[in-house]
This record gives structure tokens, sequence and C-alpha cells, in this order.
């Protein structure tokens, strides 16, 4: 499955939802902001939203410090 | 001709110079602030022209003041920024320095929420002073904002925001600052806000700890509405704490990108 992150097509293999992906790319989803197809999609959701092929998504990771 | 005096629109005839109408109203005034620049040599005024004459030293009323302030701010942006609000979601490093620039800056409402008490480890870059060790930071903040600006409206919420308060508290805000210190709690702003209040515009901060280069502090769009200062990698973390310069460096970032949206600009 193709999908486009930050502006980068990459292809993925077993991924589903938006956690799989964050597995996928070693990401903490209690750490990062994302737009899935240009809408914002909360923490709670992040299992319960799909990725198909030709997604488009833009993470947005945070350190701490303020 | 009609020119503006110390706010008051007044009528002179023509050919009435700067230093004329100085040697007429004030003659004592040492500062003269033409269309919000200070005026060293004597010159014609125009129709519409916008003077302040200031004694340096002297205690203005309270009416004046204002005035005064406003002589330094760009003709045409002060209207702007006064009708405007913005909120700070947390004002420890970062949200203290981008409310007293904001305030400086003449933005006319602020809506700030911390949930937290000012403490000794915060005197290394936060705002505060030691005579406020152990009130909320929103009530020290609004009393040091009062001393720089009594113009502005603070609206102060000690309290920890959620996900469930955010949308509500925030509601009223043109642009919203993220200036939380956890990694977490950034992220959860971020969605939050941006799901919440949609087409409002995001400035949020991550990666300014440490002693890194001044420049690689960057303001960058990293999705509609939503921008991000920082260099993105600097966490806190023992061995990396976080320091005056840098952090005042990001929020300056925040505070200028903040004001850029107001006044009709992209940050980045």
């Amino acid at each position: 499955m193709q999908i486009t992150v930050n502006g980068k097509t990459r292809q993925f293999d077993a991924v589903t939802n938006i956690t799989t992906l964050l597995e996928n790319l070693g990401l903490d989803p209690a750490r990062v902001a994302i737009e899935h197809n240009l809408a914002i999609v909360p923490l709670a959701e992040f299992s319960a939203t799909t990725i198909s092929d030709g997604d488009s998504l833009e993470i947005v990771q945070f350190v701490g410090g303020g | 001709m009609r020119i503006q005096l110390n706010e008051q629109w007044i009528e002179i005839e023509q050919g009435m110079t700067l230093f004329g109408l100085r040697q007429r109203f004030k003659p004592e005034a040492d500062v003269v602030i033409r269309n919000g620049f200070p005026a060293n040599n004597d010159q014609a005024l125009a129709e519409g022209d916008g003077i302040v004459l200031i004694c340096r030293g002297e205690q203005p009323s309270a009416a004046e003041l204002e005035a005064l302030m406003v002589a330094r701010h760009t003709p045409g942006v002060h209207q702007k920024l006064k009708s405007a609000t913005v909120g700070i979601a947390g004002v420890g490093g970062l949200g203290s320095a981008v409310a007293v620039a904001l305030a400086r800056t003449g933005v006319g409402r602020l809506i700030v929420a911390d949930f937290d008490l000012v403490e000794p480890s915060n005197l290394n870059r936060q705002q505060y002073f030691v005579d406020q060790l152990g009130l909320p930071k929103v009530s020290a903040l609004q009393q040091n904002l009062a001393r720089i600006n009594p113009y502005v409206q603070i609206v102060p919420w000690h309290l920890r925001l959620t996900a469930g308060n955010i949308p509500e508290l925030f509601a009223e805000v043109d642009v919203m600052v993220e200036a939380f210190d956890g990694a977490d709690q950034k992220a959860m702003l971020a969605a939050a806000f941006l799901g919440g209040c949609p087409g409002k515009p995001l400035v949020a901060a991550s990666g300014l700890a440490g002693f890194g280069p001044s420049n690689s502090i960057t303001t960058r769009a990293v999705g509609r509405n939503f921008y991000l200062v920082g260099d993105l990698e600097s966490a806190a973390r023992p061995g990396e704490g976080l320091m005056a310069p840098r952090v005042g460096i990001a929020a300056h970032h925040q505070a200028n990108a903040v004001l850029r949206l107001l006044l009709g600009e992209t940050p980045a």
C-alpha cells in the first residue's frame, strides 16, 4: 500500500490504521499530532482511523520543553 | 488642516511645522514622534499626521498613557492588534515570554491558562519574580502584564487544560499559542484545538532546550493553520536543560508568528 507521509510517498505493508502506521514508523502515539487526508485526528481515534492506499498524512512529532 | 496631537484631532493652519506645533502646545516636550517614528529635525506637517509630544520622565495621566504607548506602533497596525484575542496554553518559559511580547505590542486581549504555581526552578527562564513564588502563574502573569501595559485585557484560567475544555476556553481566539512543557501535552493541545476550533491558526513549539545554535530554531508551516517553532529535536532531558536564551528565541518566534497572522501575513 502506498501512503504519503509528510510529503513523501512510501510503500507500507501490514499498516491498517494510524496506530499500526505509528508502530511501523517507531513513533510514540502520545507525542504526535496527525492530519489524515487534511483532517485532524485525536489520539483516541488513532486505532479506529483506517488507512487506505493513496492516503496522505502529516505527522508532527513533539519533543518536551517549554 | 486636521492632524492628531496626542490622539486628539485638532485643526491647524497650513504651513505649520512639527517644531512650531511643539512650541505652541508643549514647548517642554523633548520627545517628538510623527506617524510612529521619532523626529529629530523640524519638518512640514501633512493632513492626517499623528503627532505625539512627550516630556521624558513625566508620569502621564492614565488617558495620555495609552496614546503615548501607541505612538511607537506603526500606524494602522495598532487598531488591528487592539481588537485581537490570542490564546496561550501554558505560561511557563514559552508562554510567559510570548505574553509579555504580545502585551508590549498592544494585542488587546490574552486568554492564558496554566494549572501551575511559580516555583524557584522557573526563575531561570520564566517571566516571574522571586516575590511571586507560590502564586498561580496566571495570577503572577496578570500582575506583571498590568505593570507593562494596563490596556491589555487578561483572561486568566488557573486550571489544567484537557482535550475536553480547550475548544470552549479558546473559542474566541484569533490565534492560539501552544506553550506547554510536555511532549504529550503539546500533541494533545494541537489535536484538541485544531480539531475543536477549525479554521483558527495554531503556533506550537518543539525543540528549544540547551544552548545549541540560535539559527537552528525556525518557524515552519506543518499543516493547514498549523505552525511549528523550534529545531524539532532538542528535548528537555537530563543533561540538556531549558535555558533563557533559546527558550526566549523560540517564544519570540512564536510571538512574531502570532503578530504576522493577526496582520494577515503568513508566518513562514
